[in-house]
């Protein structure tokens, strides 16, 4: 693999909170237009992994990159969203007293400060957009709903389209079928695989189901480093991680 | 911009009464069963004065949620500019005939001005400081506090320490602001006696009309795309962040703001009252004020209004019936609101006309 097709690179990352470390020197590449599944027991580190992608947590040691030569760890939350990272919660987020359109609308990339906002009339190019993105994300008829009033389902979509308004190069997505019916897994699968087609992706995910749907390479995070890596069916005939995971 | 029935309703509502009130007073005998005293015309002055700073907790409050327990701290500051302004327009008709220095300070035997007097003898300076003193302030406080992401409950704790230390600054008397006693005995306003009933009603009218125009501000600010991230950032913080937006420099635009208005608040009220002094930085005050924003419904800057001049109507008649009560009577209502009407009165004509939440439904208009 070249450095030319590295899009996220994490070197030896530790994380630790009160001794216990969350992170071992983790090291993940991850490839331009890649999906990547992440699969591993609670407190794995798997959601450790993203906060530090995305600048929650700073990392004690090591070094993540992203792109060519961006250290991440220098940056904090809004300086790496506006750098094309996005990131989905476990937890449906998503503006509750707005409109669907509205949350849409917040998320479309643009100028984020002050000054554009208080002035900023929506543009037909902003509704084309945001059009374009109900669609994808089967949300159409719902637009002038209040997010509040959307089922769980639901919340989960308009979530990935914020993400997807937000024009991210790198999507981050933490259980995203966590809580849905057999029908909405699917579908968002086939969202997910959608959007891969002109993003990478890195899903966290504990239904190994929907991680054999997607069909991507997996990598199986243990007391917060790599134990294995590969196709879904060779990480789950991998002895070690029988033994950590698949087998309990 | 294309104003709601509500909108509308509101600044009839305000500039109609002031002017209404202000006309019975001027173009009625004394004698006559329509003319209204200046005493009602003060008390209603006073009451708008107190409706700016509903609006302007109510604005951080009801769309940043910032609970804010110290506004009453920027309300006085404007105040304090004010006062220093009317103290210096008394000129030689002070207790001790000094030209320069007011009374308080010809009683401590001070024989200079001290350096931050100097400039208020203008009216466009003292107004300038009115804004620029509550909005630094504020800039400061809250550059501090917002980048350092204290939220919630610690940043209501800290805004009251804020108006505490201010309290126990200005009651010295070498702190050069009058101490316990505060400035009062004021004379003149732009030439015209701050006791007589024209200048009374003037004040009330022109009260009304900063009313109108800080809740015009306060509903561009809530009505723009800024106003839908702020109330992300209040609901959803860490989405806000996560979606390239910094919580900080919006929460600090609508602080600062929010601190001018309240400085504003008290400049007007303070000629209208007669007296600025200490007392008015009591954690008290600015709690009384979030209780208003309650009753009237948080989240609505019509209900701030409503709110501030409903309870502070009670408190007249209250602590005239039954002075030793009032306090009782407000936690109760405090605690009835709290309990019973979430969204405060508002929320009782809401519910009436069946409409679902103003703040998010509006559509930004298009160019």
């Amino acid at each position: 693999m070249s450095e030319a097709d590295t899009l996220l690179y994490l070197d030896g990352v530790t994380v630790t909170f009160d001794g216990f470390r969350a992170l071992n020197a983790l090291s993940l590449y991850l490839e331009k237009g890649e999906m990547r599944a992440v699969i591993g027991p609670n407190g794995a580190g798997k959601t450790t992994m993203m906060d530090v992608i995305t600048g929650r947590t700073r990392p004690d040691t090591g070094r993540v990159v992203f792109g060519n030569d961006t250290d991440l760890t220098k940056l904090d939350e809004p300086a790496i969203a506006s750098l094309g990272i996005g990131r989905k919660f476990q937890k449906p987020t998503v503006f509750e007293p707005h409109t669907v359109w509205d949350n849409l609308l917040l998320a479309l990339a643009g100028d984020r400060r002050p000054r554009f906002s208080l002035w900023a009339r929506e543009t037909a190019s902003e509704r084309r957009r945001i059009d374009e993105i109900l669609v994808t994300t089967r949300l159409g008829d719902q637009r002038d709903r209040r997010a509040a009033d959307l089922s769980h389902g639901q919340k989960q979509w308009l979530e990935i389209g914020m993400l997807l308004a937000q024009e991210p190069s790198l999507l981050l997505v933490d259980e995203p079928v966590a809580g849905m019916t057999d029908a909405e897994t699917e579908q968002t699968a086939e969202l997910l695989r959608e959007i891969n087609k002109t993003r990478s992706v890195v899903v966290v995910e504990h239904d190994m189901a929907f991680v054999r749907a997607l069909d991507v390479k997996v990598t199986v995070l243990h007391e917060g480093s790599v134990l294995s890596e590969g196709t879904i069916d060779h990480v789950s005939e991998d002895p070690r991680v029988i033994e950590v995971y698949l087998g309990r | 911009m294309k104003f709601d029935r509500t909108t509308s309703l509101t600044l009839i509502l305000v500039l109609g009464t002031a002017l209404t009130l202000a006309a019975l007073n001027q173009f009625t005998a004394p004698g006559s069963q329509f003319h209204v005293p200046t005493y009602v015309i003060a008390l209603a002055g006073k009451y708008l004065s107190f409706a700016v700073l509903a609006l302007s907790v109510g604005l951080v409050w009801g769309f940043a949620g910032i609970l804010s327990l110290g506004h009453a701290a920027f309300f006085a500051l404007g105040g304090y500019a004010m006062g220093m302004y009317l103290m210096r327009q008394i000129g030689t008709r002070g207790v001790y005939g000094n030209p320069e220095l007011p009374d308080f300070m010809v009683f401590l035997g001070w024989k200079h001005l001290p350096w931050f007097w100097h400039g208020f003898e203008w009216f466009g300076f003292a107004m300038l400081m009115v804004v620029l003193v509550p909005g630094l302030l504020a800039l400061v406080f809250g550059w501090l506090a917002f980048r350092s992401r204290v939220t919630g409950v610690y940043l209501s704790i800290i805004t009251q320490a804020l108006t505490y230390a201010l309290l126990l600054a200005f009651f010295r008397n070498d702190m050069g602001f009058g101490g316990n006693n505060g400035l009062t005995d004021f004379k003149d306003l732009l030439g015209f006696s701050v006791q007589a009933d024209s200048t009374r009603s003037a004040l009330l009218v022109i009260t009304a009309f900063f009313v109108c125009a800080t809740f015009l501000v306060a509903r561009f600010l809530v009505g723009s795309r800024f106003g839908k991230v702020l109330i992300a950032v209040r609901d959803t913080e860490s989405r806000t962040r996560f979606l390239g937006y910094r919580p900080e420099s919006y929460k600090l635009v609508v602080w600062v703001l929010s601190a001018v208005m309240a400085g504003i608040g008290g400049a007007l009220y303070v000629p209208q009252v007669g007296i600025i002094n200490p007392s008015e930085f009591s954690p008290a005050n600015s709690i009384e004020a979030v209780i208003w924003v309650a009753v009237g419904g948080r989240g609505t800057l019509t209900g701030a209004i409503l709110g501030a001049v409903l309870v502070n109507f009670g408190k007249t008649w209250f602590t005239g019936a039954l002075p030793e009560l009032w306090l009782y009577a407000l936690g109760a209502l405090f605690i009835f609101v709290t309990l019973l009407l979430p969204k405060g009165v508002m929320g009782l004509f809401e519910r009436r006309a069946g409409k679902p939440e103003a703040a998010s439904v509006a559509r930004e208009a298009t160019p």
